[in-house]
């Protein structure tokens, strides 16, 4: 008896030590971020775009161009990829498909949601040249919207089945047709699901780097056009992290605070949304 | 004696499994019918091959006629199919309010199939919300969430939303079995009053609200139908010893 | 009920029969083929919009538009899985696979195109980090499932999901700040080795903590599958609430466990920005686990702008790509069925 409550203990201790290295990186991760990021926060930052040469900057200005550089980049493909994602995720009721054609368009859909960023990424740095278009805002946007797709539409997808099956039927029963059924009633039964959705989806495409890396080029200035090139943050905080210039440097700093903020955020945002939602709709 | 729906040899088939079994039973025209029998014979699959929505399913099969009004509804066409269950109301055992408000939950039906003014479209809402007996209690707040409803409240209103449509039919599938003894008073001496507007085909398996409120009866045990007929003689005057067994109590 | 299904495949082939003409015309006349899709969308909406009144027409349009949307990608991914390996393709022209699989060297200047020492590196990196990240996600999913009290779970679960929302060049930053001075200062020369502080080890312990993520909360799922009636009768017959882990949780959700694993090993494969921030980026075999390396996603991201004036180089990176998306694609499509078949069956 005694080895077995020995044996426990001992595994008992390494299990706590173990979560402590899980949420101690989370902490480290956090701390290092803030801890670096946050003074490098000031105005300016936000506000200017750098000024000086391309790899060299002066010194002073901030990182506009890469904040609005991601939001140019982001909010497009979010949009597009949830009105992709739709699409699909309201197909893929029963209502629709026979279970076997969904059940394997969900497995794609997991499947192309592990592909690693860097693929889209090349998938469409090749069709762009091949194209003979610059790298730019409109082929940036094309591989995050690629690369959210996926996850847009998992979420979606797992909000849209949970749709009781007699609320559609009562809306049947009604003389709803199909289409108008999942348009006015599924969409708004799910719609803190698929908000969530979209929010994390967003998130995702914010931070990534791989996709756009040389999709989007990289441009100091902010962009004007859809045919420009942009800066982003994670493109920010990849090109200048080893920058012997401390104030190129701290651009990338901030710019990771700022990513953080704004993931923490999304992720804050769809647990309340979800829960509050919830009450709404409980069925 | 005007029958509304019949079924010709009507057999539906669940994952290959015979549910219902050579079906053939009439339903009378502006009368309440009750189908009893016990639990999981498929008084409720019955239910809802009249408005065709067992398709919405997938592995399921029908076969045989369902003549509502003289005409196959079995012959028509997916894209026809909306227009059938337009005719057929459906009152689902567990309230379903859609996610709206309650003004638009009985708007829904209205806003699809006609093109009505606002002022119309405000008649016609207060109009069902009367004789759903619910007006009174929701007046003041038509534009908040109808989930917020009581059950027995949600149960009225989507009996408001059914009838907005005006159908001919209303399906009812044990509409009173999540409610509370009162809400489910108040259903039954609803549809006791709709019943002269419309035919009502009430699944129950309390053999009770089935005495209260039939004018018919039918009596499914397994997938088939023992025995069919007024109410009085079914009840009092049983023919099929299954049918005495059940009203007695000894199954089901 | 035949008839239902004849039907759906009717209007299907119509839909099949849209797309592969398009694919067609893809293949030949790619900005044609674009503008037209652009056109045949656009009438698509329009007639949505302007037939307010025909109901039936509405749900036909809006019905098929799903349905080509769903088609149309599924298809996609095929179009570019396919569009990479015939880029591939033309560097084997030159060399065979073998050649490229095994050499050592990789100068593409010189033509050289020697993969061996990146892939040995990317597994080796890979290997390490889900050595490290597998029982440290295991315990941790177990302690949270079995042993934690309620009111700690709750607050944990969404540390976990934070952690799993880091974008990748966060985590590449805090291990470069963090992790490359540690080792370069501290734990390399405790080995007796000189270190930049960027390499394999460095990468792994990176790529480790970003695995955590995915492995905790799929155990957790796996766990929380199994009927609580199967530990009670474990523990009412005398037995530790860990001998029940070992011989009940573990077993039960066997497969849940292995999925977990070979979804984190497919991420960490395939990770890019965080590993190449901190491996070195040196094509060549290390000499320890302190010297710098370069995996297959790091590799892509290094040569990246290089190599467009040397159609072999491009076509060498092609081939990188292709093999990145194979290898985590199998680990994927594995992981995932393993995934799907245990949740079918509830995790037996």
């Amino acid at each position: 008896m005694n080895r077995r409550i020995i044996e426990e203990n001992v595994f008992k201790i390494l299990m706590l030590a173990s979560l402590a290295i899980v949420l101690g990186s989370l902490v480290i991760i956090v701390g290092i971020v803030v801890i670096n990021g946050f003074p490098a926060l000031s105005i300016e930052m936000f506000t200017q775009t750098p000024t000086g040469r391309y790899y060299l900057g002066q010194g002073s200005g901030g990182i506009l161009n890469a904040i609005l550089g991601s939001l140019f980049l982001a909010l497009p493909a979010t949009a597009l990829a949830y009105l992709i994602g739709l699409a699909i995720a309201l197909y893929l009721q029963r209502d629709f498909l026979h279970p076997w054609a969904s059940s394997f368009i969900r497995f794609t859909l997991d499947v192309l949601w592990g592909i690693p960023s860097i693929i889209y990424g090349v998938f469409c740095f090749m069709f762009m040249i091949m194209l003979g278009m610059r790298a730019s805002l409109l082929v940036g946007i094309i591989a995050l919207t690629l690369l959210e797709i996926p996850i847009i539409t998992r979420y979606m997808d797992e909000a849209i089945s949970m749709v009781p099956r007699g609320l559609k039927e009562s809306a049947y029963s009604l003389g709803s047709t199909k289409f108008e059924t999942a348009m006015k009633v599924v969409r708004r039964q799910a719609f803190p699901g698929i908000l969530a959705g979209v929010l994390l989806g967003l998130g995702r495409g914010i931070g990534d780097a791989a996709s756009i890396l040389f999709t989007s080029g990289f441009s100091s200035d902010i962009p004007t056009s859809i045919f420009d090139s942009t800066a982003a943050l994670p493109t920010i905080i990849f090109r200048f992290y080893t920058s012997p210039i401390p104030a190129v440097q701290q651009r990338a700093y901030a710019a990771a605070f700022i990513l953080l903020m704004i993931v923490l955020t999304i992720s804050i945002a769809s647990r309340l949304l979800t829960r509050r939602f919830k009450k709404h709709v409980i069925k | 004696m005007n029958y509304q729906i019949e079924t010709k040899n009507l057999n539906v088939y669940y994952h290959n499994n015979n549910a219902l079994k050579n079906i053939n039973i009439k339903i009378p025209a502006k009368q309440l019918t009750a189908v009893i029998g016990p639990s999981g014979c498929g008084k409720t699959t019955l239910l809802k091959s009249f408005n065709r929505l067992l398709e919405i399913q997938d592995d399921v099969k029908t076969s045989g006629q369902i003549l509502v009004d003289g005409e196959n509804i079995l012959d028509y066409k997916a894209s026809e199919v909306p227009d059938i269950r337009k005719k057929m109301g459906l009152l689902s055992q567990k309230p379903y309010p859609l996610p709206m408000s309650i003004y638009e939950n009985v708007a829904y039906g209205l806003r699809i199939h006609h093109n009505k003014t606002k002022e119309e479209l405000d008649q016609a809402v207060e109009n069902c919300l009367q004789e759903a007996g619910l007006w009174n209690e929701v007046k003041d707040r038509l534009h908040d969430p109808a989930t917020r409803l009581s059950l027995g409240q949600q149960q009225r209103l989507c009996l408001a939303r059914a009838i907005a449509v005006k159908p001919e039919v209303l399906l009812c599938d044990e509409p009173t079995s999540a409610l509370d003894p009162i809400s489910a008073q108040q259903i039954e001496k609803l549809l006791l009053k709709l019943k002269k507007e419309f035919t009502v085909v009430l699944v129950t398996h309390t053999l009770r609200q089935a005495k209260r409120v039939a004018d018919y009866v039918i009596f499914i045990y397994f997938g088939e139908v023992l025995e069919q007929g007024p109410a009085k003689e079914v009840f009092n005057h049983p023919k099929h010893p299954q049918t005495k067994a059940y009203l007695v109590g000894e199954i089901g | 009920m035949e008839k239902k299904k004849l039907l759906w495949l009717i209007d299907t082939k119509l839909v099949l029969a849209i797309v592969i003409i398009f694919l067609l015309f893809s293949f030949i006349l790619l900005p044609l083929s674009f503008s037209l899709l652009f056109l045949f969308l656009i009438t698509f909406v329009l007639l949505y919009i302007f037939i307010k009144k025909h109901r039936k027409i509405r749900d036909f349009i809006g019905t098929k538009t799903m349905l080509l949307v769903t088609i149309i990608f599924i298809i996609f991914f095929f179009v570019m899985f396919s569009f990479i390996l015939y880029k591939s393709m033309f560097i084997l022209g030159t060399y065979s696979i073998f050649d490229i699989l095994f050499s050592s060297v990789w100068n593409p200047e010189y033509g050289q195109f020697g993969l061996f020492p990146i892939i040995y590196v990317t597994v080796l990196v890979t290997g390490i980090a889900l050595l490290i990240a597998v029982p440290i996600s295991i315990l941790s999913a177990i302690y949270i499932t079995e042993y934690a009290p309620r009111r700690i779970r709750k607050t944990i679960r969404p540390f976990i999901d934070v952690l799993a929302g880091v974008p990748s060049v966060v985590y590449g930053l805090c291990a470069y700040l963090v992790l490359v001075p540690l080792v370069k200062d501290v734990i390399a020369p405790w080995f007796g080795i000189e270190s930049t502080g960027s390499c394999v080890f460095t990468a792994a312990i990176t790529l480790a903590i970003m695995v955590f993520p995915i492995i905790i909360s799929l155990c957790i799922e796996s766990f929380d599958a199994i009927p609580i009636a199967l530990k009670e009768a474990s523990l009412s017959v005398g037995a530790t609430k860990w001998e029940t882990v070992k011989k009940v949780v573990f077993r039960a959700s066997a497969s849940g466990i292995i999925s977990s694993i070979l979804l984190g090993f497919g991420r960490a494969f395939g990770e890019t920005i965080a590993v190449s921030m901190v491996i070195g980026g040196i094509p060549r075999m290390p000499s320890s686990l302190f010297a710098p390396g370069q995996t297959l996603a790091s590799l892509i991201i290094s040569a990246y702008g290089e190599m467009m004036s040397v159609p072999l180089y491009e076509s060498a990176l092609m081939m990188v790509t292709l093999i990145l998306f194979i290898v985590v694609l199998l680990f994927n499509i594995v992981g995932f069925a393993v995934l799907r078949r245990a949740r079918r069956r509830g995790k037996f």
